[in-house]
């Protein structure tokens, strides 16, 4: 037996491969956050990018390198549509922006508009016609540990690391990402030098939504492949737990996804080996990891500790007094 | 010469509403090239909104503005900055988390797109106008990391760093000592020699009188006069529209015949505590307060005041050294102990720790008694007796307003605090801790409270007064403590007390030779 048949590889290998999705949907709210808008809607929004990217894959005729990121693109603008909702509430009517979230994810979410979509477009009776497989990089896949690991995953999770870096690039060295961290710093000192707080917070709240578009994506044409309702099963919430595991910064998120990607994984490997523990518990891993993070960091002064955005959730009113 | 160039900045019949109050009507006033232009008024004058109207942040209702001589309608604060118009908030407009130059810098300039911005550029430009001003301060340090004075010398650099004409302070001497104050007043004719405009926003007539070529008094919101008067009582009297000397010197007289001092209610030894950051906020404070007197406590925001009234109102824990109320230890817990033991708390917030704002005067007024008959026949209160103890402590401390159901979120800053007082001395307290009392009240609320105070050692509590305007402190105080870094450096008594020595001591210089 090789040892890339090794029970650790396999599993930092479906870490990754699982914790992909993770990736896309916890960096985009981390934008969002960093602006100061909390999205609770990515749940919702992840199934608007699933059942748009499930469409472009069986509908859409030509080749994979035509249709795939065409099925991305639409993705992308299927829940960066859902996050022009949230913004629209949060930002130019200063909606409870916890509700405005929760209305979003129950409007688009599984049993909701996704799902309707799906319906009309029969989708989901057969497995997507195009989709991400792995790739085999440079040749690289049969190298000890690390090929396996790390060189033969899939585009989209290399899309992601590009992402992760452009996003740590944006955020601490570029001007724009200093503006985007004043603003959820504090939008009065942001305002009173002529940054505009609402651009910002549009932007990021719609382009970090369309993130998590990438993330159903990654669902409906790589880990599953087709359409299932309600597909995303919560990891939306668990990308909202993964902003916060990573104190709001881009690199320590990607680790935390990989770390829930192996719970997430944990229960099929393990099955795959032969090995029996209860797969109910496996399963309920990574909730209850959640659970424990957000009890952790529930309370607002170890938030302002661990590095959150001071204004994030308050909605800002410039005449206000 | 000046005269016959155009003004650098003007403001013509300006009229600003907001729901239900009228912040500025009919506001006409102007800023010549090179001067320092006090804009002097009570708290609710309009001299914020006035300020606000000129950097962009509002837009006026009616009237227009000019800047050299040319008409301008900003409608945001960049149009402002790009007029040249800067502004020195009272309340710093800095991101704590940020460094110097990066606060500095924010809003300014653009990169190419996916270029990095050359921080060290900044920090150099920043140390080059810290110089040139004589504003001291290290461009890479973190805000949270400097004092009160130093972030205000950062907004002042950020002001300047944007190539500003015109520089508007927002009540720039409310947190400093009376040295920076003096500091900071030297500054101001140095920018404005330079060519500058400086507008300087002020209820402290003293500075006024001693800063401004030009003052400009602003009352209920209207352009009253623009004067070149240096006297302090005239402009007193221009500011009120009434004699004020005859109100404060009584509350000076009685404060001199009030010495019905009696045994310790409040007797601190050896406190140590913890702030926020878990820096020692609190080095070893011991002080007493006898029955019957006002001791005022000085020193500058943020050397161990606000965690000292914390740890007596129960709001946070102490560390070692013990705390006897009338002989009864104070322990760590609940905010219930204190009350208990008579402690009454009057905080500096007092909108967001003393009062509930969306509930009426009556039901602010009973938060510490609702429990018990006869506001309450648990678990039901009785709203008919809230209401009239509100209507009875409204006569009594004359809280102004329509009537007690009125939530306190619509009163002025004066009758927010006598509500404050009127709740806390009801319960026939035996400490009254207050914080700042006066900040933010205009004139003649703050002879009014002070005259609250002074009649609540009359009746025989004792008064902690913490203070970081010395003024007061010196006027109410039998006894002063002088409170740097966590710790008690000395007290006097009040007739010993000498205002310059204890202005060294505030900031830190013990070894003054007499």
């Amino acid at each position: 037996m090789s040892i890339n048949d090794n029970l650790f590889v396999i599993i930092m290998a479906s870490a990754i491969f699982y914790g992909t999705p993770l990736v896309f949907a916890s960096l985009g709210e981390l934008l969002a956050e960093r602006s100061g808008v909390l999205n609770l809607g990515v749940e919702g929004m992840m199934l608007l990018g699933a059942v748009a990217a499930a469409w472009v894959s069986t509908n859409v005729g030509g080749p994979a390198i035509v249709v795939l990121p065409l099925a991305i693109v639409a993705a992308m603008i299927a829940a960066g549509l859902g996050a022009s909702i949230h913004a629209f509430l949060t930002i130019t009517l200063r909606v409870n922006q916890i509700i405005s979230g929760l209305a979003l994810t129950i409007f688009a979410g599984a049993a909701g508009l996704s799902s309707y979509l799906a319906g009309i477009w029969q989708l989901g009776q057969t497995p997507v016609k195009q989709q991400f497989g792995k790739i085999d990089v440079f040749g690289l896949t049969d190298v000890p540990v690390v090929g396996p690991i790390l060189f033969h995953q899939t585009l989209l999770t290399y899309l992601s690391w590009v992402l992760v870096i452009a996003a740590s690039f944006y955020l601490f060295r570029t001007r724009a990402g200093l503006h985007l961290r004043a603003v959820g710093e504090s939008p009065q000192t942001a305002d009173s030098v002529g940054i505009s707080v609402s651009r910002y917070r549009y932007f990021h709240v719609i382009f970090g939504g369309s993130f998590a578009g990438i993330a159903g994506a990654c669902f409906s044409l790589m880990i599953v492949p087709t359409w299932v309702d309600g597909m995303t099963a919560g990891q939306g919430w668990i990308a909202l737990a993964l902003v916060i595991f990573g104190f709001w910064r881009p690199d320590l998120t990607l680790l935390g996804a990989y770390l829930f990607g192996a719970l997430s994984s944990l229960g099929l490997t393990l099955q795959a080996r032969g090995i029996h523990i209860s797969t109910a518990l496996l399963t309920a891993l990574p909730y209850v990891m959640t659970i424990v993070v957000l009890v952790v960091v529930s309370n607002t002064a170890s938030r302002r500790q661990l590095g959150a955005p001071a204004a994030l959730g308050k909605p800002y009113e410039r005449e206000e007094r | 010469m000046k005269a016959a160039t155009a003004p650098a900045v003007a403001a013509f019949h300006v009229t600003k509403k907001f729901p239900g109050v009228i912040a500025n009507e009919d506001v006409t006033f102007d800023v010549r090239v090179g001067e320092v232009h006090a804009l002097l008024g009570e708290n609710g004058a309009g001299k914020t909104t006035l300020s606000n109207i000129l950097t962009g942040l509002y837009r006026p209702d009616e009237g227009w503005m000019e800047v050299a001589g040319i008409a301008v309608d900003f409608q945001s604060p960049r149009d402002a900055i790009a007029a040249g118009i800067g502004m020195v908030h009272q309340h710093f407009r800095l991101i704590p988390t940020f460094s110097v130059a990066e606060n500095i810098a924010l809003g300014t300039g653009h990169d190419p797109v996916g270029g990095r911005f050359d921080l060290k550029k900044i920090e150099e430009r920043v140390a080059e106008i810290s110089e040139s001003f004589d504003l001291p301060v290290d461009p890479r340090a973190k805000i949270w990391q400097l004092s009160v004075g130093e972030q205000q010398r950062v907004e002042i650099i950020k002001v300047l760093y944007r190539d500003a004409r015109v520089l508007i302070f927002d009540e720039p001497t409310a947190v400093l000592s009376p040295l920076e104050s003096e500091r900071l007043g030297v500054t101001l004719q140095t920018m404005a020699r330079s060519g500058r405009s400086i507008v300087f926003i002020s209820h402290k007539l003293g500075e006024v009188a001693s800063i401004a070529d030009r003052v400009t008094v602003l009352r209920h919101g209207r352009s009253v006069e623009t004067t070149s008067e240096n006297d302090v009582s005239a402009l007193a009297s221009l500011m009120v529209g009434r004699d004020v000397e005859s109100v404060t010197r009584s509350a000076h007289a009685i404060v001199e015949s009030s010495s019905r001092v009696g045994s310790v209610v409040l007797e601190i030894e050896e406190l140590h505590a913890v702030g926020d950051r878990g820096l020692k906020a609190l080095d070893g404070v011991s002080l007493t307060v006898r029955s019957g007197e006002i001791v005022g406590v000085a020193g500058v925001a943020g050397n161990g005041q606000r965690e000292l009234v914390e740890i007596l109102a129960g709001l946070r824990r102490k560390g070692s050294g013990s705390i006897r109320v009338d002989g009864e230890s104070l322990e760590n817990g609940s905010t219930r102990h204190p009350i208990r033991l008579g402690v009454s708390y009057v905080p500096q917030d007092r909108m967001g720790t003393g009062l509930a704002p969306d509930l009426t005067i009556a039901e602010n007024m009973a938060l510490k008694n609702f429990r018990r008959p006869p506001f309450a026949r648990p678990p039901f209160i009785r709203q008919s007796v809230i209401d009239a103890q509100g209507r009875d402590l409204m006569e009594q401390f004359d809280v102004r307003a329509p009537s007690e159901t009125t939530p306190t979120r619509r009163l002025s800053g004066g009758n927010v605090q006598k509500v404050l007082l009127a709740r806390e001395m009801s319960g026939d307290p035996r400490v009254l801790v207050i914080a700042s009392p006066s900040q933010g009240l205009d004139v003649g609320a703050v002879a009014t409270v002070h005259q609250l105070l002074i009649d609540a050692a009359e009746s025989g509590v004792g008064v902690l007064l913490v203070s970081e305007d010395l003024d007061e402190v010196l006027a109410l105080s039998n006894r002063i403590a002088v409170m740097y870094e966590g710790r008690i450096l000395d007290t006097f008594d009040r007739a010993d007390a000498d205002a310059q020595r204890i202005g060294l001591l505030m900031g830190g210089q013990l070894d003054v030779s007499a």
